[in-house]
């Protein structure tokens, strides 16, 4: 969001420069396309990862532990990496409001959950992973 | 590149709609109460960042509105099914302690 704002300040020094031969305008338009990209490439493993874990981990703990984490820091590279590509200062108001209100509420939402399964007794597997019993073990 | 950006917001797109069918597997296999609320809770952030992203595709800012009140609904509707489930109703007043219902166990809760 400061970026667009550099590059909204610098238009007019840019249209200056391109006599020089560089056209700065379409260099910037271009390196913030590409930090877009890896903006949206960061958020979307961190997302799909957490889901992957939410599917495969073992039991409830570790599951909130993969989603709770990953969808914060996720969903806020996708929203910095849209705020890039906006167009006007009152996109990338929404978008930074979005994102704070994420930032707040998603670890909210995930230690009240945690504290209610807690209080309800649902236990977390200690130790080591084991594979399953025998038949004569049990 | 302005041929391109449109082709990464539909990939975006495409892959959070893959993150939220794994939520939806999630919600609807979760052995527990509070697993299946994880994944209604991690549903909503994906459809905020999915509404995000469309209104990218779209070329609408309106959507980012709805998103924002999806967001605020989402930490809201978590934490009132979280009060439901723990006292077996919403008119409960958390400020006097000695009044409230026993949580349900572990063998009580659905």
């Amino acid at each position: 969001m400061m970026l667009a704002s550099i590059i909204m300040a610098a238009e007019p020094a840019a249209s200056h420069a391109a006599s020089a031969g560089v056209d700065w305008s379409a260099v910037m338009a271009f390196v913030l396309d590409l930090l877009t990209v890896a903006g949206l490439a960061g958020g979307l493993f961190f997302v799909l990862a957490g889901s992957v874990g939410v599917i495969r981990l073992p039991d409830f703990y570790t599951r909130l532990h993969a989603a709770g984490m990953t969808d914060t820091l996720g969903a806020e590279l996708i929203l910095i990496a849209l705020m890039l590509q906006a167009d006007g200062w009152q996109m990338v108001a929404k978008l930074a409001l979005v994102g704070f209100f994420l930032f707040v509420t998603s670890p909210t939402a995930t230690h009240a959950v945690a504290h209610a399964a807690w209080k309800a007794g649902e236990k977390p597997k200690l130790g080591r992973w084991k594979a399953a019993p025998l038949e004569d073990e049990t | 590149m302005d041929m391109v950006m449109p082709y990464v917001m539909l990939a975006a797109a495409m892959f959070l709609l893959v993150s939220m069918v794994l939520m939806l597997a999630r919600l609807i296999g979760g052995p527990s109460l509070y697993d299946r609320l994880l994944a209604v809770n991690s549903f909503g952030t994906k459809t905020v960042l999915f509404l995000c992203v469309f209104c990218f595709i779209i070329n609408r800012p309106d959507g980012v509105d709805i998103a924002l009140l999806y967001a605020l609904m989402n930490f809201i509707a978590t934490i009132a099914v979280l009060k439901y489930f723990n006292y077996r109703a919403l008119s409960v007043d958390l400020r006097d302690v000695s009044n409230l219902p026993h949580p349900p166990t572990t063998d009580e809760r659905l």
